[in-house]
């Protein structure tokens, strides 16, 4: 790599950055996602397993909101706080890991359905994406999460197989009328293999699509996790927020009132699904100048 | 399969190996996982979904005795959903940029972003416990079944699905208002003469409600297997609650009944819209 197309490459970053910034739901989600992500990297330092583990918790059960407990107790006597930010750590983890594999199916499917449309390979793609589409996704996610059994991978795997269809069509729907482009044609007159037309000239131009979906599949990955472990889905032994509101639902915290334990797990879901969605709203802005305006 | 459910069944009732072995030979579950795929297959092609590990009973009756209070539960937060959205859409939608217009549209945000099954235990916490003014779950009281009796219990189940789903209605509706507005027939209107409001009545609103009916058919489609996390935290007797129940249990045969009839549910459900699509809108059925 040349350092002229580092400086160009630079260039068009500072540029998108400057256009960026000026997206004031896109600020307010990056800065939501900021602090959420601080909080899951500091979680390590600031919490001792000690003291979120059932057996040891130091505190009393069930104590209100105090300022030596600023969000409480839960039934055994666990931090509220504490456990937020663990959760923060697995709930961040596994959505953005989900979201990894859906993006990285999605966009292998849309790229190869969009290439070979109209050839029996893009047939068949387009065919099992649109399939994936029209299923109930999430009846497909519990049942898959049933028999494959609770485990934090597994719930990875689970949100990744059920949500890349939407990517993978609007990758296709992309890729479909990049393959007609010029330099396309150029690229196989000068030899190119499809793999590499693939690799070195399609995926950049479908590229802002995919990392502006991908945004917002984080949102969902999320909220599909927090459903999942609110169904008992979830790996046991991990602390994620649906996993917390979950523990909080079965122990009776409704008709307790415990509303320190039961409510705040749900507002940092929301904040952060919400600062995904303003992001990937704003991403799509950005990279797409039709959509730019008020 | 990691969840045996013979040796579920067994953690309940005392049974000898031999029964037990007797009960997986019943279920077919000691053949080969491909024979099992081929019966299965076999069998719901024939219209038999097989039989529930845990009662014994059909799928297929456990799913239709289900059904109603899905369909009651998922009908009305539908139309609630469709007419809440609909309205806030016209009026934000026409008024683009208004402080209603970006109200309403962060509140769809927020309720687009909240997991639903909290949001009804919030609900619960607040109207059920601290002011008790309806039922903390359940279909009907012990002592009574009657209709306003029902209609209180569905009253928190309700509203929190309409609630989940009001925002896409809402967001539908606004960009159809929006695109609307900027046709030419909108500007000859006007140039009638026509009041605002009159505009807006007689020549946005019916043109741009059109997507709002494929997307209340496609909903309910959706919604019979979206609604398994309110229908357990409400502990609503539907099918949404037979699955959380099949779930607890590892009752497959119930849970894979349940995933067919969803998805055929979703597909009739795109189909009907397809179909009335044409009917409602001239402009397609020409083509």
């Amino acid at each position: 790599m040349t350092s002229l197309t580092w400086a160009r490459r630079r260039r068009s970053l500072g540029e998108f950055w400057r256009i960026f910034r000026r997206n004031k739901r896109g600020m307010i989600g990056l800065a939501i996602l900021a602090f959420f992500t601080l909080a899951a990297l500091l979680a390590p330092l600031l919490v001792d397993s000690d003291d979120i583990d059932p057996a040891f918790a130091p505190g009393q059960p069930t104590q209100p909101p105090s300022a030596a407990v600023p969000l409480g107790t839960d039934l055994f006597g666990r931090s509220v706080v504490q456990l937020l930010l663990v959760g923060a750590r697995v709930s961040l983890t596994v959505g953005v890991l989900a979201t990894l594999g859906a993006v990285i199916i999605g966009a292998a499917m849309g790229i190869l359905a969009g290439y070979y449309a109209g050839r029996p390979l893009g047939t068949v793609l387009t065919a099992l994406t649109d399939w994936f589409l029209v299923i109930p996704w999430l009846v497909l996610a519990i049942v898959l999460a049933a028999i494959l059994g609770p485990t934090l991978l597994n719930v990875i795997v689970v949100i990744a197989v059920t949500s890349w269809a939407l990517t993978a069509r609007l990758v296709r729907a992309q890729t479909l009328s990049v393959r007609e482009q010029p330099f396309i044609e150029r690229a196989r007159a000068l030899g190119a293999t499809n793999a590499r037309i693939l690799g070195k000239y399609v995926l950049p131009e479908v590229s802002p699509i995919i990392i502006a979906q991908g945004v917002l599949t984080v949102a969902i990955a999320i909220l599909s996790e927090t459903t999942l472990s609110l169904l008992g889905l979830g790996d046991p032994t991990s602390m994620s927020w649906g996993r917390i509101i979950e523990e909080a639902f079965v122990s009776g915290a409704m008709s307790n009132g415990y509303w320190w334990w039961i409510i705040p797990p749900g507002v940092c879901v929301i904040l952060v699904t919400l600062s995904f969605t303003l992001l990937g709203y704003a991403l799509e802005e950005t990279l797409d100048p039709r959509l730019r305006q008020g | 399969m990691p969840g045996d459910p013979i040796a579920l069944l067994a953690r309940s009732q005392r049974l000898s190996p031999e029964a037990l072995e007797l009960q997986r030979v019943a279920f077919g579950l000691d053949q080969p996982l491909i024979t099992q795929f081929g019966v299965y297959v076999r069998e719901t092609i024939s219209g038999n979904l097989g039989v529930s590990l845990i009662s014994g009973l059909p799928v297929w009756e456990l799913i239709l005795s289900r059904m109603w209070p899905t369909l009651l539960l998922v009908g009305i937060g539908t139309i609630l959903a469709a007419g809440i959205g609909v309205l806030a859409g016209i009026r934000g939608g026409w008024r683009r940029g208004s402080r209603f217009d970006s109200g309403s549209l962060y509140t769809s945000m927020v309720l687009y972003s909240t997991p639903e099954g909290w949001l009804g235990m919030l609900l619960l916490i607040l109207f059920a416990g601290l002011l008790g003014w309806f039922p903390a779950g359940g279909y009907s009281s012990s002592t009574s079944s009657g209709t306003t009796d029902v209609a209180m219990h569905l009253a928190l189940p309700v509203l929190a699905l309409a609630l989940g789903y009001v925002g896409q209605f809402l967001i539908v509706m606004r960009s159809s208002m929006m695109e609307v507005k900027a046709q030419p027939y909108i500007d000859l209107a006007r140039a009638k003469g026509l009041t605002d409001p009159d505009v807006r009545r007689r020549h946005a609103v019916p043109n741009a409600i059109l997507p709002i009916f494929t997307l209340v058919v496609i909903s309910v489609g959706f919604i019979l297997g979206g609604a398994i996390v309110i229908e357990t935290v409400f502990s609503w007797p539907g099918i949404g609650l037979l699955t959380y129940e099949a779930i607890q249990t590892l009752d497959y045969p119930v849970l894979q009944g349940v995933f067919l009839i969803s998805s055929a549910a979703v597909i009739f459900a795109s189909l009907v819209a397809d179909v009335t699509y044409g009917l409602l809108d001239p402009r397609v059925g020409a083509t």
